[in-house]
């Protein structure tokens, strides 16, 4: 029996090391203020506090840290996708990721598992050969491979898919991981918190305060702040926070769903995604299986989920894992998915002086919180768009120059 | 397979031959992104008829439904 454990818990020279300060009131005013402190919001006060010395920040959330869509994701971090923005974007990415944990000196399980894109029709297969050709042209780790490779680096696939859709072939993307989904917000946080920005939970934002166009404050339901820069990077919230700026955005809100198994024995090393099956599944170190599918159909501001979710889901799950069909699916969840017409983000300025968006994520955000934070954090320092989502801004829609991403983005639509 | 699909918020076509181009692009792009009661189109895929519903898009809460032309 480990006495000394007991001791240890006891005793008072080991407490337990608090992740963030806790703050008694809001100051009057901050050089910035961001609104969401999920993974986004945390990356960029991060970097702003350790990139460019900005360290007067306010992250204010209406919730709890992470408590939106960063708690909510399934985790896929990848950078195959088909523009050149849009991989050179995500690589970027990628590259932040794999030392994230090392600089926070916080676990996020990260662990570089191999995707595969499963293709199923002749049009599949020469998209995925389209985005392995971009990817390759920027140095990004995509080949498109046959059905026996899939085969080998899952041996429980059935590759017929109950007869219904045979796979031909995959785009497979070496560098594809999951990471532990919300540890990611807790590491952004605490290093931004310890640079001296605070982080003010249970904080809403009710409204913006523009005078000749410019921010100059925010009203918060603990009280008034002034300031000159504001960034908003809250998701399925988004439409709430243009409508208090008074513009208008392409952006429309449907629920995301999700759902986990219990734990079984590892199983599954890569993360496998089936275009014409509209689902996708991964293993985590846990030995829980993590699944998700398509957008719900029609608009909704809520988090609830559904059983013919978890029907459809699990009936086309079958068709690929037949084996599976003792398994308990043991939680469900849905996130609120802030959409665009191309399937890409919106970031950068807008036609308030000073209000920054970091928003459209949709549903491919998790695995752009580091670079979103680094160039959001860029964009609010210099007060113009980082190189890299120049591709990104609201301005696309006017000038029709939108970013294609929907072959790469989501499954089935 | 669904018994009724939706088509998205009843909104109005500006006329393009004499609309700006900040009118047209608002229109084929922009959208009301908030929580709100809100007239929609809804397809009965059995019997294809189209209708328009008004639902509240953050309870999900369908007030009313109508063909196109009788409603408000």
């Amino acid at each position: 029996m480990p006495l000394r454990l007991i001791r240890y818990a006891l005793s008072s020279k080991h407490h337990e090391p608090r992740m963030f300060t806790t703050h008694d009131r809001l100051k009057s005013s901050y050089d910035v203020v961001i609104i969401g402190a999920g993974g986004h919001g945390l990356a960029a006060a991060y970097y702003l506090a350790r990139d460019h010395g900005i360290t007067n920040v306010a992250v204010l959330e209406r919730g709890y840290i992470g408590g939106g869509n960063t708690g909510r994701n399934t985790t896929i971090i990848r950078s195959n996708y088909l523009t050149p923005e849009g991989v050179k974007f995500y690589d970027a990415s990628v590259n932040l990721w794999k030392d994230l944990s090392a600089e926070f000196d916080l676990n996020l399980f990260y662990s570089t598992r191999g995707h595969y894109t499963l293709a199923h029709t002749d049009s599949a297969v020469r998209t995925m050969r389209w985005r392995a050709e971009v990817n390759k042209h920027y140095g990004v780790d995509s080949e498109l491979v046959g059905p026996d490779h899939i085969k080998k680096a899952c041996p429980q696939i059935d590759l017929s898919c109950a007869g219904h859709a045979p796979i031909l072939g995959a785009l497979y993307h070496a560098p594809g991981a999951i990471a532990r989904h919300d540890a990611v917000a807790w590491g952004y946080g605490k290093g931004a918190d310890m640079r001296g920005v605070e982080i003010h939970q249970q904080t809403e934002v009710q409204g913006l305060d523009i005078q000749g166009g410019k921010i100059v404050g925010v009203n918060t339901s603990r009280g008034y702040i002034s300031t000159g820069k504001v960034l908003s990077a809250v998701a399925g919230f988004t439409p709430r926070v243009t409508e208090m700026a008074g513009f208008r955005t392409p952006i429309f809100v449907h629920p995301l769903q999700a759902m986990v198994s219990e734990p079984i024995k590892p199983w599954l090393d890569p993360i496998l995604v089936s275009g014409s099956l509209h689902i996708y599944i991964s293993q985590t170190a846990r030995g829980e299986l993590v699944m998700g599918a398509s957008l719900d159909p029609y608009e909704l501001h809520s988090t609830r989920s559904t059983l013919d979710f978890t029907e459809s889901l699990s009936a086309h799950m079958l068709e690929m894992f037949p084996f599976l069909s003792h398994v308990k699916v043991v939680r469900q969840w849905s996130g609120m998915a802030d959409m665009t017409p191309d399937f890409a983000p919106i970031m950068g300025k807008t036609p308030v002086e000073g209000l920054y968006l970091d928003a459209g994520w949709g549903t491919w955000g998790f695995k752009a919180t580091p670079i979103s934070g680094k160039t959001m954090a860029h964009t609010v320092a210099n007060d113009a768009p980082h190189p890299l989502i120049t591709g990104f801004s609201l301005q696309r829609f006017a000038d029709f120059a939108l970013t294609g991403e929907k072959g790469a983005a989501s499954v089935g639509h | 397979m669904s018994e009724f699909i939706y088509h998205g918020e009843v909104r109005n076509e500006p006329d393009s031959e004499t609309c700006s181009d900040g009118e047209w692009t608002d229109y084929v792009f922009n959208r009301s992104g908030i929580p709100a009661v809100k007239k929609e189109w809804w397809c009965h895929t059995p019997s294809n008829i189209w209708f328009i519903a008004e639902r509240d898009t953050a309870k999900d809460h369908v007030l009313r439904t109508y063909l196109y032309g009788e409603g408000s």
